[in-house]
């Protein structure tokens, strides 16, 4: 399936596309999620956040090996 | 989608605090057994410390306290109503777990001689043992899992065990959130560690998963164990805790108490003797909120400079580390601004409060070969600590239970409808959505649930979630993501219904704000000095009952058993 998810909306969990090394095949984002809410989207190759139900946890963040994401309160919260 | 069948000796579901230590200590006492630990998330980052930890709360540590004085501490933090035996398996076992943890890494408060630096936050004794470094608690676990060769499974959402013929444990199944696979597990133990009912409450944000607990933790534990037959216990002895406004995480008072923190009402007074988390200080924060005192604050802008960047350095990097993000974002510095503060939603949880699948002093439960540790079982005020040394217990406990027997039978019909339940949302044309769903029945559990408990909004609150039950015949899920919010879902609204049964069936008040019933001021221990219990009846219906509190093994006067009412403090001794 190649489709490529689109974000209309702003997302809390924003990736550093020229950080993220997703193309040399990491997932560790995708894995460590406790809330499986990270995708690897097969049509444009980047991560994205795919449902809105974020714990702002941040191991996504600390066990990225680029330190290519940010974390960012959801803005119900904010 | 598959399904796929696993064969172990030991299943242990959940790995976030107590599984994984149930996992290690089973396979280190029997290393020719096979024992898989398995978790709807990553072991390696599932659970409530996720991100670590910023203390133990409950350290029993010789020189500052001794179990006994543990033990009487939590009797009287829990009204009277414990089985001392459990809270005394704890306590004489924890210092050992501490030992154990600094062996493999894990990072205690130590005082300059090299001893534990223990705290005093508890409203008698000292218990509170500082993490500034507690980050990396799930990595240290994982390299024992790793180490001692626990088979582990991710992304396995466990949403009903497996009972034999012969009533014994037989296993649980599980869908594969990502593949949508039926998963099949036959064991001879099955040790569930799957935390809080921490989806039960809406937050007052309205986000779903902007819980105290981590969200992953939805009360399936709870869900599972009632229909496997087994008792739960104190389910109307809610979680309400004092977290951030809006954040909805801890400020945290165990960690900021020490250091001269302390909480106030919008006058700047103290109102509460002691931050330790108990439903009679809920009490009087919730009184002084509803009195026209509000809001209530975390103050630390009396701190010297060096002290709050030393709560920092804590706070911000450790167990919930976003605090800091959300404080930034509203431009609150600790050093001249207050942290404003309120009362969380409902939820269900044995580590914090007292509300869990019932288990003795060998976490049996009353199942045959099943098991519960952590926040799911109904062990008082056990926290992060008493979840490893249950998970301990269990998991050691297990490997003597299962020793010379086979697995269970079971008939296929069991397994069938399990499957036909879990994947009609997926077979559905059309329907509703299972967000739609959760956000109605946990705002419903908001509006009739949330104390003060009103008899009559209680029996709205069942209508409704009756009603809702309904609706879960027209769930919709588009993908093995959904399904797994789905099947969430069905256990949401299984504890929503529980507890609303159980507080309806204990007519006296008691836990301070956990239980206080407007119809019924005021504790009856004539008549409700027991636990609350209930289970799946042969009709299939909810039946409850009164379980005895045993005999206690460290006798409590009567004049001190209610010394936790004594939180308030009054406006004469401000004067003083």
């Amino acid at each position: 399936m190649s489709t490529t998810i689109e974000q209309d909306f702003k997302v809390s969990i924003i990736v550093d596309h020229d950080k993220c090394i997703a193309d040399k095949g990491c997932r560790i984002c995708i894995d460590v999620c406790p809330t499986d809410i990270l995708i690897h989207d097969a049509g444009d190759g980047k991560i994205k956040m795919a449902y809105d139900e974020c714990w702002y946890c941040l191991p996504c963040a600390h066990d990225c090996p680029t330190k290519a994401i940010k974390v960012e309160i959801p803005y119900l919260l904010r | 989608m598959e399904t796929q069948h696993i064969e172990v000796d030991i299943l242990v579901v959940g790995g976030g605090t107590a599984g994984p230590l149930a996992a290690i200590k089973a396979k280190q006492k029997a290393p020719h057994l096979r024992v898989l630990l398995l978790d709807k998330a990553n072991v390696k980052r599932a659970g409530a410390i996720a991100e670590g930890m910023d203390s133990v709360n409950n350290a029993v540590i010789p020189g500052y306290a001794t179990p006994e004085q543990y033990v009487k501490e939590i009797t009287i933090a829990n009204d009277g109503i414990v089985n001392q035996a459990s809270i005394n398996a704890y306590a004489t076992r924890s210092f050992d777990m501490i030992k154990e943890l600094d062996g493999w890494g894990v990072k205690f408060e130590k005082d300059e001689t090299g001893d534990y630096a223990v705290k005093k936050v508890h409203h008698l004794g000292s218990y509170v043992l500082p993490m500034p470094e507690g980050y990396n608690v799930k990595k240290v676990l994982f390299k024992q899992i790793r180490k001692v060769g626990v088979e582990v499974s991710n992304r396995l959402t466990t949403t009903r065990l497996l009972v034999g013929e012969d009533g014994r444990i037989a296993g649980a199944m599980a869908l594969e959130s990502r593949t949508g696979d039926f998963v099949v597990i036959r064991a001879k133990a099955v040790v569930l560690c799957t935390g809080a009912a921490g989806r039960l409450g809406l937050p007052s944000s309205g986000y779903l998963f902007g819980t105290y607990e981590n969200p992953t933790n939805a009360g399936d534990g709870y869900s599972m164990a009632y229909h496997a037959g087994a008792e739960l216990s104190g389910l109307e002895c809610f979680q309400i805790n004092p977290l951030i406004k809006d954040y909805n995480g801890p400020a945290c008072a165990y960690v900021t108490g020490p250091f001269g923190g302390y909480t106030v009402n919008a006058k700047g007074e103290r109102f509460i003797r002691s931050d330790y988390w108990s439903g009679q200080m809920m009490l009087e924060f919730w009184r002084e909120l509803e009195g026209g005192n509000g809001p209530v604050f975390l103050k630390l802008d009396h701190l010297a400079d060096e002290t709050v960047t030393k709560i920092e350095d804590v706070l911000h990097v450790t167990e919930r580390p976003t605090r800091g993000i959300f404080h930034e974002g509203r431009g609150v510095d600790y050093r001249h601004d207050l942290v404003e503060m309120h009362i969380s939603e409902i939820g269900l949880c044995g580590g914090h409060s007292a509300s869990g699948v019932w288990v003795d002093e060998n976490a049996r439960t009353t199942v045959p070969g099943l098991y519960a540790a952590g926040d799911l079982c109904n062990v008082a005020h056990n926290y992060m600590l008493g979840a490893m040394v249950f998970g301990k217990i269990a998991g050691e406990d297990a490997v003597d239970f299962i020793e010379g027997k086979e697995h269970a039978l079971v008939d296929q019909e069991q397994i069938e409808n399990e499957r036909e339940r879990i994947f009609a949302p997926l077979a559905r044309e059309d329907g509703i959505s299972p967000t739609q769903i959760e956000y109605k029945l946990r705002r419903m559990v908001n509006d009739y649930l949330q104390p003060p408990k009103v008899t009559a909004k209680m029996e709205i609150g069942l209508k409704r979630f009756a009603e809702i039950r309904a609706d879960l015949d027209h769930m919709k899920a588009r993908n093995p993501h959904e399904l797994m919010r789905a099947m969430e879902v069905h256990a949401i609204l299984d504890c929503a219904e529980l507890a609303a049964k159980a507080s309806l069936y204990r007519t006296e008040s008691r836990w301070g704000l956990y239980h206080y019933r407007t119809d019924f001021e005021g504790r009856n221990d004539a008549e409700w000095f027991n636990f609350v219990e209930i289970r799946k009846g042969a009709d299939g219906q909810p039946e409850l009952f009164k379980r005895p509190v045993p005999p206690y093994i460290y006798p409590i006067d009567k004049s001190e058993l209610y010394g936790y009412d004594a939180m308030r403090i009054e406006s004469e001794e401000l004067a003083a």
